[in-house]
């Protein structure tokens, strides 16, 4: 019985801590980034294997769920002679929660995942520990510049999944299904807010970006400095990522969206 | 270098494609482009009730939308609803007799105002009110009339 009890504590008090040494690396990235000003090139290089190296999957992830969006509303929306509305439907489903939820679990598994290993073979390597002995501090030289590239990628990237997500809808909806060109995009402007729905879907993938990177570039950094440890470190990224940003996006949308 | 000026570009790209998506959410899917060609004029119009209403809703002539709803008050003294509208500038020539009226489209569809013309020789300008005739329908009221008008036709029919 006790010894029940002494598992459960050890697990509250290890969730916890991790979560303290999680925060303070947090701060210390955050506290450290204006060091990252005169060195623009940091980040660039980062942006390039964060934010480039997605571009593919993001754009051919986002022309299939456009379509594949087009081709099911169509199919529930004709049996009330609505079908002029799919662009709406598209549009929001994709602005508000499909762009950024998709394009987060996609960008966790394709960088975050990658950021995580190389980090975390970087602390088995002692190559953090060599920087630290020159002087150079491992988490503004090498987690600061991958977390900004994250946070900078994210929203990019889901404006690109949403965006190339219309445009396959359209080819679907419009050039496969018939149906009327000029309705599906004034019915998408007349109801699509660019306040309420682009912004919004905007913030959120901000916001996912900003815990999608935290989460890599942690467990990297708190990653066991063996094989096994970098391993575990990697599947961890990925599914608390996911866990994390399903669990968020409930939050965001009830905030954002609830009172009406 | 060559091969730092290539990641460069490359990410250069990415930035501008983003912006660039970001930028045709805005301009073509949402409604920034509807909102920003509107100028136009304001009248306002009173209403026994408009509920289903909703800001922004479109005002037309004869199923033409010729402008919005921008703003929906209450009027303490007449207890009626207030509709504030901006018709855009092209759509001047409408007469000061025309009537308004709230208006659904479709079974299930949005309320709309619906602008009857006149046959007067001014037109509305800015600050005018335009007489506002049918209210929107209240689904429970117009049972009651019928149940009424059922009732007042006698037994045994």
């Amino acid at each position: 019985m006790l010894d029940i009890l002494q598992s459960f504590g050890q697990f509250g008090l290890g969730f916890f801590e991790r979560l303290g040494r999680a925060t303070l690396l947090l701060f210390n990235m955050v506290l450290g980034l204006h060091e990252l000003l005169p060195r623009p090139r940091l980040v660039v290089k980062e942006l390039y294997s964060v934010g480039v190296l997605s571009l593919l999957i993001i754009v051919v992830s986002g022309l299939f769920v456009g379509m594949v969006l087009a081709l099911q509303g169509y199919n529930t929306l004709v049996d009330f002679g609505a079908e002029q509305s799919l662009g709406v439907v598209v549009a929001l489903s994709l602005v508000r929660e499909l762009g950024p939820v998709v394009t987060a679990l996609l960008f966790a598994g394709r960088a975050g995942s990658a950021l995580t290993a190389e980090i975390g073979l970087m602390k088995a390597t002692e190559q953090l520990s060599a920087m630290e002995m020159m002087a150079v501090d491992p988490i503004r030289r090498v987690l600061g510049p991958r977390f900004t590239a994250g946070v900078i990628s994210m929203p990019l990237l889901a404006a690109i999944f949403s965006a190339v997500g219309v445009i396959g809808g359209y080819f679907v909806g419009v050039g496969l299904l018939g149906v009327d060109q000029g309705s599906f995009w004034s019915q998408m402007q007349s109801k699509v807010d660019l306040y309420d729905d682009i912004f919004n879907g905007v913030i959120k993938s901000l916001v996912f970006g900003v815990v999608a990177t935290w989460i890599a570039v942690f467990e990297g950094y708190d990653a066991v400095p063996t094989s096994e440890g970098v391993s575990r470190a990697t599947t961890r990224t990925v599914v608390h990522t996911a866990l994390a940003v399903l669990a968020l996006d409930f939050v965001l949308t009830a905030l954002m969206f609830g009172e009406h | 270098m060559w091969q730092s000026r290539v990641v460069e570009i490359w990410v250069g790209l990415f930035v501008a494609a983003g912006l660039a998506a970001l930028f045709m959410l805005a301009m073509q899917v949402s409604n920034l482009s509807v909102m920003s060609t509107e100028g136009g004029y304001t009248v306002d119009s009173h209403f026994d009730n408009v509920s289903g209403l909703k800001v922004r809703a479109p005002v037309t002539i004869a199923g033409v939308r010729i402008g919005r709803v921008t703003d929906i008050g209450f009027d303490s003294k007449t207890f009626q609803a207030v509709v504030t509208m901006r018709i855009s500038d092209r759509y001047n020539k409408i007469p000061t007799d025309s009537v308004a009226g709230v208006y659904t489209s479709g079974l299930l569809g949005e309320k709309y105002i619906g602008i009857k013309p006149g046959i007067d020789d001014t037109n509305l300008k800015n600050g005018d009110r335009v007489k506002g005739g049918q209210s929107a329908l209240v689904l429970e009221d117009l049972i009651g009339k019928f149940l009424f008008n059922k009732a007042a036709e006698g037994p045994g029919k």
